[in-house]
């Protein structure tokens, strides 16, 4: 366990972003909690506060786009994905500009905020849009390489962070690509295709089942949009049972994401969803309300047993 | 800097071909918006053709000025006037929301040639006017943004959290243009959602207000001048309009929104433009 995912972010938007003259950063009166306030301090001028505002904010960094700026819009998830969602529809994914929309506390994360402070639909909401990609951030060096890569990449793209840390599953000279998953352990079983926070329960879930006599792979799916259709169907085919996890409904994110390419393939597989199951959670301590709405290592593992 | 009375002229002429050009095109593809099109005529001319240093052969130039048309569905006019400046052929205007054509119903960035900004949905143009203009002064540009703003349009919350924003970052090279026709979709503005002073309004968000006659080209040349001196504070023009000008059974008509213009009714609004024409 490292920094939070929003510090290794906020690092990484001063290491790459600061001296670069391209790089301008909005946030919605809330750069303390998703620490763009890192950026200000290294680049004030690049800075902009635009108060509690995010439709306004993600319409203003389309504006940087269309000069050759290369925008990140900062707010929680839940609001930049809904209060900033027409201007992402509309100068995003239909004009094409190159805005970085940026959610941070992810899923329950915000946990004792509540449901109307939770992040369960972005995922679902952002990967509709066309030209759209979405990722999403599973642990500090892998959050350190998405800001690299959203000011390399001249896409819109949604980074889906998150207000606290993850288990570390990779080290730091770690290289990653777009629409490629990672391989965090082989197993010939089952696969869990997890993101985010889920992928380091997916892998203590594969210990749990490692002891019952179960081998289980397990993939970090950090590249929702595009996804890595080859992987999926690979693992499909060689281990015949996929389980998704991931820390947003169980309606349009992940999961629909992986089936949507196996039925789309005819690729014949048992598949089985882990998340947040259609409905709101309530507030509470991080950890107990990942047990109680069911995104636990033993939750997959139970998934797992189930369809084996 | 006035304009001359030669330009004046000049712009008046382009305005009589402007309204008919739109017009022919609107009844012949039967779909589109002739009521926001024509109250939006002058102020799209005294933009493109006085104000805005926008040409064809530097499209790219980064130090352009921009002019993103907020109330996209006057996307005809703007089309139109695109056309003249060069930026591609006038006859591809009969290809308006047709299937391959390189103009969409609402103005696209990467369709049509000399379109800054992609707009449509309302309420979030000014906004985007204001993130290219701060974007530019960080290039430290000295190129102004120009919004042309519907006056229902600013029934939209995100203008004002625009407002404040603009006001917040000394936005002294943007301007908005409200073509304050005082009609939208379904009614008078008074009728649908009363403003009240919009002049106080900006004012009080911080903004410096100049009003003018949005259908004379002098007095709208005047307004954007003065509005290139604001020091310190983004600057609106509420240019007083008339939906639909032009054509006496479409003025002031909310029904002309967004309406197909049948074969009687283009044959007498022919008659009008035209006549109009002749006065010149």
């Amino acid at each position: 366990m490292s920094m939070t995912i929003r510090e290794a972010y906020a690092q990484a938007l001063v290491r790459y972003g600061a001296n670069d003259p391209r790089v301008v950063v909005l946030d919605a009166d809330v750069s303390g909690s998703t620490r763009s306030v890192v950026f200000q301090n290294a680049a004030p001028d690049r800075f902009f506060n635009v108060g509690i505002a995010e439709a306004n904010m993600t319409a203003m960094a389309a504006g940087f786009a269309a000069v050759g700026k290369i925008p990140f819009a900062n707010a929680f998830g839940v609001f930049i994905t809904s209060n900033g969602l027409l201007s992402a529809t509309a100068f995003g994914s239909y004009a094409e500009l190159p805005v970085k929309y940026v959610g941070a506390y992810g899923g329950l994360s915000d946990s004792f905020d509540g449901p109307s402070h939770h992040s369960i639909e972005d995922i679902a909401v952002m990967r509709a849009l066309p030209n759209v990609k979405v990722f999403v951030a599973s642990d500090s060096v892998n959050t350190d390489w998405l800001v690299k890569y959203a000011i390399d990449d001249p896409s819109p793209m949604y980074l889906r962070l998150s207000r606290e840390a993850f288990p570390d599953l990779y080290s730091s000279d770690e290289s990653f690509e777009c629409g490629k998953g990672k391989v965090l352990r082989e197993g010939t079983d089952a696969t869990i295709i997890a993101c985010g926070l889920m992928t380091g329960h997916a892998l203590a879930a594969a210990e749990t089942l490692k002891r019952e006599g179960v081998s289980v792979r397990v993939v970090d799916m950090f590249t929702i949009k595009p996804i890595d259709r080859e992987l999926i169907l690979r693992c499909a085919s060689e281990t015949g049972l996929i389980v998704t996890a991931e820390e947003h409904n169980i309606i349009g994110g992940l999961g629909s994401a992986v089936a949507e390419v196996l039925c789309g393939e005819g690729q014949p597989a048992r598949v089985g969803f882990v998340g947040i199951c259609d409905c709101h959670a309530e507030c509470g301590p991080y950890t107990q309300l990942q047990e109680k709405y069911g995104l636990s290592s033993a939750a997959i593992a139970e998934r797992v047993r189930k369809l084996l | 800097m006035a304009i001359t009375t030669e330009k004046r002229r000049e712009l008046e002429r382009l305005c009589r071909t402007f309204r008919r050009d739109v017009i022919r095109v609107l009844h012949e593809r039967q779909t589109g918006h002739p009521g926001g099109s024509l109250s939006v005529c002058e102020i799209l001319t005294a933009l493109y053709f006085y104000a805005a240093n926008i040409e064809a052969d530097r499209a790219q130039d980064p130090n352009r000025d921009r002019v993103v048309l907020s109330k996209g569905h006057a996307a005809p006019m703007l089309y139109r006037v695109l056309a003249e400046k060069g930026f591609f052929d006038p006859a591809e205007m009969h290809s308006l929301r047709t299937i391959d054509s390189r103009l969409q119903g609402h103005p696209c960035s990467h369709s049509t040639p000399g379109v800054d900004m992609t707009s449509g949905p309302l309420g979030i143009g000014l906004s985007a006017a204001l993130g290219m203009a701060l974007g530019l002064r960080c290039d430290g540009s000295d190129a102004r943004v120009y919004a042309v703003l519907g006056d229902g349009e600013l029934n939209e919350g995100t203008i004002w959290e625009a407002c404040m924003s603009a006001a917040k970052f000394g936005a002294d090279h943007l301007t908005a243009i409200v073509d304050w026709n005082g009609v939208q979709l379904d009614g008078t503005t008074e009728q649908v959602m009363p403003m009240g002073d919009l002049c106080a309004k900006f004012s009080v968000f911080g903004w410096r207000c100049i009003e003018c006659d949005g259908h004379d080209i002098a007095s709208l040349c005047g307004a954007l001048d003065e509005s290139r001196q604001s020091k310190g504070i983004p600057s609106v023009i509420l240019a007083r309009t008339v939906k639909g000008k032009g054509v006496s059974f479409m003025e002031g008509k909310n029904s002309w929104h967004g309406k197909p213009i049948g074969e009687e009714e283009f044959k007498q609004a022919m008659q009008e433009l035209e006549a109009e024409a002749g006065c010149q």
